[in-house]
């Protein structure tokens, strides 16, 4: 039959997409909930850059805790090569070079050394983007655990980490995703145990420092105020319990401590004398993104109130433009 | 007498064979992801670009080309423009093949196929994740838009009595077929809030992600139905449906001032109309994007080439081209995770997206000469 049955206006077909759209309009006035604090016992690292000589026994430290094939690259197979983060490297020493790369911890005709390694986020992208909870935040000690059992393998947390942490061992037919837990995940429990991390563990100049949040950032706060060419005693090992300390010349740090305020922070902080932009560091402001993500999702979905509202006034208006024009037939749709 | 009609005719012709072929090839690298090598083997993805065109193509892409449905769902059953109801049922198998095959272009770039299941068990879900969201809209919507294509097949099959028992709960799934999109296309640009600044700042609105997304997701909604009915015309050598898709053309004009004054209105409130003239890749793409947007505008304003079938045929295929470019920009080509990071797909990656496009348009071919889809021309 021919069903071109004008009489209803489109007045409460208006009302009704207003209604199913004004969720997405009403996003455009959402409020973004603020950043997450720090956990309470947060523990994390504070990587020197300063310090670091580039020796790497981290990276292969690393790999023991975690059960992981060292990269080969070539002949050389006294170190490991890896050169970046990936499904089997968890820890990563980069190096900036710069013209001559003549001097240390020199931003111009220099060299520095840069650790690459889960930053574990105060208020971490992973797991809020993480559809089935399988990037969890302890909200004890702050640490960013990755758990498989759970991941369909959607690799968000990969796009929605600021630093491309989160690795996919793309190689395997059956793989995973794979980041640093900071040696407490199941079966390792270092942090547990009362042990520090592996890579803090073995690092021989304190480059990488192992301690409480608050400890470490109130260490990177007074290196803040040390002048240039004072000696200072370096800790190595535990802040909270240093193995020993050892005596060196100040460097030129520049005013910066990363992952105190960046994206919310960060528990592993990094301090250096050479910008943060330099060392591949990502352009990150004091808001987390997914804080602003959850804003709107929460704005939108909060209790599905929104969605059932628009549903109802659909049901209602489709019923409405349908229920007049059926035939015996039935050939609506 | 149902008023739709099965297009018949013989379904192996040489085209069915050219896009079997290539589906075949894409088989041979499905085999390789799945069985022999992994995501890796076939794909370029990296530890920066975790999502390459398989997502961006297959899903994001590939589903708002899939909103003809949706979009025509939207003027006939709620602004009630009944005379657009002969374009619906070919343009919900479009819908359905559309998102039939993102949800399987999904599965095979999920780097844990094996467990998909997970994001359906009710005790893993983190209400704070857009991709939840998404992903369990895209899936009850697959089964919503089956239900709403149902009807063609029991007519097919003589189920007269099955037939009447749906038509009477039809109008709920048309409704949710209406929601679900909203839902879930909004949610496709809120994926890109969280990533921050790898997000070009021209494309990076925030919290205005989910209303772009929508507004081009219908807008393409349209602009396939103005394809696909031209195209149909021209294939299946069909009496023209210019005169329903004039009005369509009208729909497209207002959705599309509308997006352009969001779109230009964020980056100016956001200081970022500056970064248009750049100069850069980004700001080329940004130009070009909005070239393929403007022409349309310019095309559908004019009444008189409004009733060209030829001129609709070009608007529809450059808006289509500006709503891909567009997502493509924002999640792709101008995405930048950090240095040391490059993409480009492979050859079998490519395959792979080609052999899921040959299929569904293999699906569409065959299901309309076997099932009652199109309209029967005596009463367009």
């Amino acid at each position: 039959m021919k069903r071109r049955n004008f009489l209803k206006t489109s007045l409460g077909g208006t009302v009704t997409a207003a209604a199913a759209l004004g969720g997405t309009v009403l996003s455009g006035t959402a409020q973004a909930r603020e950043n997450l604090e720090p956990a309470p016992e947060a523990v994390g690292m504070l990587f020197d850059s300063t310090l670091c000589v580039g020796c790497k026994a981290c990276v292969t430290k690393c790999k023991q805790v975690n059960d992981m094939p060292p990269t080969i690259e070539g002949d050389h197979t006294a170190w490991d090569s890896a050169r970046d983060l990936s499904g089997d490297t968890l820890n990563v020493i980069k190096v900036y070079q710069n013209g001559t790369s003549a001097t240390k911890d020199a931003e111009i005709d220099g060299f520095c050394f840069e650790k690459r390694s889960c930053m574990h986020c105060v208020d971490p992208g992973c797991v809020s983007v993480c559809p089935t909870t399988s990037m969890q935040h302890n909200p004890i000690t702050g640490i960013v655990t990755h758990h498989p059992e759970t991941c369909i393998g959607c690799r968000n947390c990969m796009v929605g980490c600021p630093y491309n942490v989160p690795q996919f061992q793309y190689n395997e037919v059956f793989g995973q995703i794979n980041k640093c837990q900071m040696c407490n995940q199941k079966g390792v429990e270092r942090i547990d145990n009362g042990q520090m991390t592996g890579c803090a563990e073995v690092c021989p100049t304190g480059a990488t420092l192992f301690g409480p949040r608050k400890l470490l950032l109130q260490e990177a706060k007074q290196r803040m105020t040390l002048k240039k060419g004072d000696i200072y005693n370096y800790p190595r090992g535990d802040i909270s319990k240093p193995d020993n300390y050892y005596e060196k010349e100040v460097p030129d740090y520049k005013q910066h401590i990363w992952g105190e305020k960046e994206a919310g922070g960060t528990n592993v902080m990094h301090i250096s004398s050479v910008s943060f932009d330099k060392l591949g560091m990502p352009p990150l402001g004091e808001r987390s993104a997914p804080s602003v993500a959850e804003g709107v999702q929460h704005t939108l979905y909060s209790y599905l109130a929104l969605p059932a509202l628009a549903l109802a006034g659909l049901t209602y208006t489709v019923k409405q433009n349908t229920s007049n024009h059926d035939d015996d037939d039935g050939g609506e749709s | 007498m149902s008023q739709y009609q099965a297009l018949g005719g013989r379904i192996l012709t040489k085209p069915f064979m050219v896009l079997g072929l290539i589906f075949a090839i894409s088989l041979y690298f499905m085999f390789e992801r799945f069985v022999t090598g992994g995501m890796g083997a076939v794909s370029n993805l990296n530890g920066g670009f975790a999502w390459g065109i398989w997502v961006v193509y297959d899903v994001v892409i590939g589903t708002a080309f899939a909103c003809g449905g949706y979009a025509l769902a939207i003027a006939v059953y709620v602004f009630n423009k009944g005379q657009y109801h002969p374009l619906v049922r070919p343009a919900v198998l479009a819908s359905l093949l559309g998102y039939a095959l993102g949800g399987f272009g999904a599965f095979f770039d999920m780097g844990r196929f094996w467990q998909f299941y997970e994001i359906f068990l009710p005790w893993n879900w983190n209400f704070n994740s857009v991709m939840l969201e998404v992903g369990l809209c895209v899936a009850i919507y697959i089964l919503v838009l089956a239900m709403e294509f149902a009807p063609a097949l029991l007519e097919k099959l003589g189920q007269k009595k099955l037939l009447k028992s749906l038509n009477k709960v039809l109008f709920l799934f048309i409704a949710l077929g209406i929601l679900l999109p909203t839902m879930h296309q909004s949610s496709l640009g809120s994926l890109l809030i969280a990533m921050g600044h790898k997000v070009n700042p021209l494309w990076q609105v925030m919290h205005m992600q989910p209303l772009l997304a929508l507004m081009t997701a219908i807008l393409m909604g349209f602009s396939i139905v103005l394809f696909e009915a031209s195209t149909v015309t021209v294939g299946f050598k069909r009496k023209s449906e210019t005169h329903m898709l004039t009005g369509l053309g009208k729909i497209i004009v207002g959705l599309l001032i509308a997006f352009l004054v969001v779109r230009f209105g964020v980056l100016m409130f956001q200081g970022k109309l500056g970064l248009i003239f750049a100069g850069d890749f980004a700001s080329f793409m940004f130009i070009l994007e909005n070239i393929l947007f403007v022409i349309p505008l310019i095309i559908l304003l004019s009444p008189e080439r409004r009733a060209q079938g030829s001129k609709l045929l070009i608007a529809g295929v450059c808006l289509l081209l500006a709503g891909s470019l567009y997502r493509f920009d924002a999640f792709l080509l101008t995405f930048n995770p950090g240095p040391g990071y490059n993409y480009f797909p492979s050859v079998p990656e490519i395959m792979i997206t080609l052999g899921v496009i040959a299929f569904e348009l293999m699906a569409y071919i065959v299901i309309v000469k076997l099932l009652p889809v199109m309209h029967r021309e005596e009463h367009a």
